[in-house]
């Protein structure tokens, strides 16, 4: 594939570096001289200089017969514009942008450009799988079909302790697929009892996260359980 | 009619002037808040620090409500952005953008966008006093 990353900062200069060792034909674009002359120095003849947001640029990089353009800068505005014009004037077919502020994800979905990454977002995500509120953590979201598995322990004082799976009265669209109990792990009928400690994986829609959560979470006096830590 | 600019640089407060002096309610933004100087101290619009390109700032700003956007900042992507922001995102009625580079500016014509670019007109102007001749170029 012929790739063209604009932006030669850390992140486009390692992508052209993992895309090049993966035997793809790449070429960056940095509007800074010194720069350039560092990437080439590196990685070879695969740098042109320019501001990748003129069309004169894209025009001399070939663009009108690029598989991807990646436009990694470290703005937002620059990442938008590189796309749109690859994409319209162009006719490039796919086209991907880093964005930095998480919000514009869905702004840029509107504006045409389907593909975004946005390390802000991916960090909060870990933050978010690594501190649990309430030990309820999203594993995936299937954003297509509006589906997530998340990954819940069962805490030591939840009213469902002893109950078994068929009494439990999950939300609408939501199902106990898998219950993981002192390293055995065991596919659940109705007959299964629940009990403390119990890890469990259960799909459900995302709106119906918050209902699933305080059902697991509510202690046997009916106030909240402890919170695991 | 209530206007919101981004971007308080000479065309930006010269245009919020303007608009003020013919009754019309007139927001300013800038990033930089000693860009207001240029306004003067008897400016009897608003202004606010923030950034034309943020969701929520553009919110604050009153863009919901407004019947016209500017984007008149010195960087022809963040002009690009802020009104397709304002046209698609809010649509806000009437948007005009500054792009000074020709060929973007003739990409995002075609894309709809309301754009002008000052290098065009300046040059145009520049070549007709020269010559005496109108410009054969748009």
């Amino acid at each position: 594939m012929y790739i063209i990353v604009a932006g030669g900062g850390k992140v486009g200069f390692y992508l052209a570096r993992e895309l090049i060792t993966g035997g793809h034909e790449v070429l960056l674009v940095e509007k800074s001289a010194s720069r350039c002359e560092i990437i080439a120095a590196e990685l070879g003849n695969v740098v042109q200089r320019g501001n990748a947001d003129e069309a004169s640029v894209l025009a001399e990089a070939g663009t009108n017969r690029a598989d991807v353009v990646v436009a990694v800068t470290g703005d937002d505005e620059d990442n938008l514009v590189i796309c749109q014009v690859a994409k319209r004037r162009f006719n490039v077919p796919r086209v991907i942008a880093r964005i930095n502020n998480p919000k514009n994800e869905e702004i840029f979905r509107l504006l045409g450009i389907d593909a975004t990454v946005s390390s802000t977002d991916l960090i909060l995500s870990v933050i978010e799988q690594e501190i649990p509120e309430q030990a309820l953590v999203p594993l995936l979201r299937l954003r297509h079909a509006d589906v997530e598995v998340v990954d819940i322990t069962l805490p030591k004082d939840s009213s469902l302790d002893g109950v078994a799976l068929r009494d439990v009265r999950l939300p609408p669209e939501s199902l106990v697929a898998f219950v993981i109990r002192g390293g055995e792990s065991l596919f659940p009928t109705g007959g299964t009892t629940l009990r403390a400690g119990d890890e469990i994986l259960a799909l459900t829609r995302p709106k119906h996260e918050e209902e699933l959560r305080r059902l697991f979470f509510v202690a046997r006096t009916g106030t909240a359980a402890s919170r695991p830590r | 009619m209530y206007v919101v600019i981004m971007g308080c640089g000479r065309v930006g407060a010269r245009l919020a002037r303007m608009l003020v002096d013919a009754s019309h309610e007139v927001l300013v933004m800038d990033l930089s808040p000693s860009a207001f100087d240029r306004l003067g101290r008897d400016f009897p619009g608003s202004t606010m620090v923030g950034n034309g390109i943020d969701h929520e700032d553009l919110v604050k700003a009153g863009i919901e409500r407004a019947d016209a956007f500017a984007a008149v900042t010195q960087g022809d992507n963040r002009n690009i952005m802020a009104a397709q922001i304002a046209k698609h995102v809010f649509k806000v009625p009437r948007v005009v953008t500054r792009i000074y580079d020709p060929i973007r500016q003739d990409t995002y014509k075609a894309l709809g966008l309301d754009a002008i670019s000052p290098t065009i007109i300046g040059a145009q102007v520049f070549y007709g006093m020269l010559t005496g001749e109108e410009s054969q170029e748009s």
